[in-house]
């Protein structure tokens, strides 16, 4: 991926120093620390989550013209620990209430549990807004704020395989295994959604509209990365998958309505068309053997279980809300493309 | 060898939800027609309301949401 437009000091930061070869850089963490202390809010905020998707970036696709050797640098992941500690904070804080009250339910039966908190999930449904009213100019806006997440859909919550044993494990390798085409290239979930972008006419290269992507959105690709990659966060990741499973069936076959309204055919629909029967498949094993039989294995994780639930609905949510309070205003839900600042004329 | 070895298929009944398959490799439909079950792991629908019959599509939630609140009028919307 290229290094993306800065959007405020530490992001501006990360971009100037990648592109050095490695070192030691003891600014980093200060800057890193005085983002997250500035901004209002963490999950929403331009510069960390850029930020924040910038050095997770050193962990995934890379960046171009940057050392892969930075991943390793002991100022960027002390930075990373900050931004991500500062995320899972807010998150925490934000999602308690709802955590405590389900907790006495989900000790008596978590997949009942779950599925009543993704069954009740509130906020707007954008797909029901994309279904029934949308122009084409905001459905391929929504294409665009989902190129991010789904054009490395799943890897955020494959990191989990290899800390899982028994029964979890092998749910999560079946459903992650199908998420990748079950060895079937033009059946992985990732090369589906590049098949949507380009019959949509749009771009699919990850990370092509990354500039006009907000912090609302970002947050849903970061937030799943860094449960992904701590042990210590197993049963978030666990939960979060359950989130994002057990709402997916209903609100794909709404945009797969809106993909054919709208006139974009059927192989852009194809994506959405996959997604409402796979999900029906995958929501069951992810919340009945993958987060039950974690739990069943360690009981103390049901906790994080729910809040990685809980994180996952307050994420699609907020971008909902942000994505539907735009369009009401009929403006773009869109960051807008600026020139280059060395490039602009006059 | 193990003793007791896995079925080549294997069926898991979800409450209030489908029935999983695990090594389906066809499902004859209604009017008698082959279905290709395309993954490892099928769910069919067990409420009679999916829009992708046979496959489960989800809507069995909005049965049991119904079920729970009487007076909500909610359907599928498609
Ligand atoms: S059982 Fe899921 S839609 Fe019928
Ligand atoms: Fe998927
Ligand atoms: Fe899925």
């Amino acid at each position: 991926m290229r290094l993306p437009r800065p959007r405020g000091p530490l992001s501006s930061h990360l971009v100037t120093l990648l592109r050095e070869p490695v070192r030691r850089d003891r600014a980093l963490d200060d800057v890193a620390a005085t983002a997250v202390r500035e901004a209002e809010t963490v999950l929403a905020d331009e510069d960390v989550q850029l930020g924040l998707l910038i050095v997770q970036e050193l962990s995934h696709d890379g960046l171009d013209g940057v050392d892969d050797g930075w991943e390793r640098s002991p100022d960027v992941v002390s930075a990373r620990a900050v931004l991500e500690d500062a995320v899972e904070a807010e998150l925490r804080a934000e999602v308690a209430p709802a955590v405590q009250q389900i907790l006495a339910e989900a000790r008596r039966d978590p997949a009942t549990a779950i599925f009543a908190l993704t069954d009740d999930a509130e906020g707007p449904s954008l797909a029901g807004h994309l279904q029934r009213l949308a122009t084409r100019r905001e459905l391929e806006e929504f294409l665009v704020h989902r190129s991010i997440l789904q054009l490395r859909e799943a890897d955020g919550h494959t990191w989990l395989i290899p800390r899982l044993t028994g029964r979890p494990k092998a749910a999560l390798v079946e459903v992650q295994s199908d998420e990748y085409g079950g060895g079937r290239l033009e059946r992985m979930h990732a090369h589906m959604y590049a098949d949507t972008l380009l019959a949509a006419g749009l771009d699919p290269e990850y990370g092509r509209y990354l500039d006009q992507v907000p912090a609302t959105t970002l947050a849903l690709h970061t937030t799943a990365r860094m449960f992904g990659q701590q042990r210590r966060l197993r049963g978030a990741t666990a939960g979060h998958l359950a989130g994002v499973e057990a709402t997916s069936s209903m609100p794909n076959r709404r945009v797969a309505a809106a993909v054919r309204r709208l006139g974009l055919g059927d192989r852009a629909a194809a994506y959405f068309d996959e997604h409402v029967v796979a999900d029906a498949v995958h929501e069951q094993v992810v919340v009945r053997d993958l987060c039950g039989g974690l739990v069943e294995q360690e009981p103390a994780l049901l906790e994080d279980v729910v809040f990685g639930v809980l994180s996952c609905l307050l994420l699609d949510a907020r971008m909902a809300t942000a994505v539907l309070d735009a369009w009401e205003t009929g403006s773009s839900s869109l960051l807008a493309e600026q020139p280059d600042r060395l490039g602009a004329v006059g | 060898m193990s003793q007791h070895r896995h079925p080549p298929v294997q069926v898991v009944v979800c409450p209030d939800g489908p029935l999983l398959v695990r090594g389906a490799i066809e499902v004859v439909g209604e009017g008698g027609e082959p279905i290709a079950a395309d993954r490892p792991v099928v769910a069919l629908c067990r409420c009679g309301k999916s829009t992708r019959a046979p496959w489960c599509d989800g809507t069995h939630k909005l049965l049991r949401r119904r079920r729970a609140a009487p007076t909500l009028q909610e359907g599928p919307d498609d």
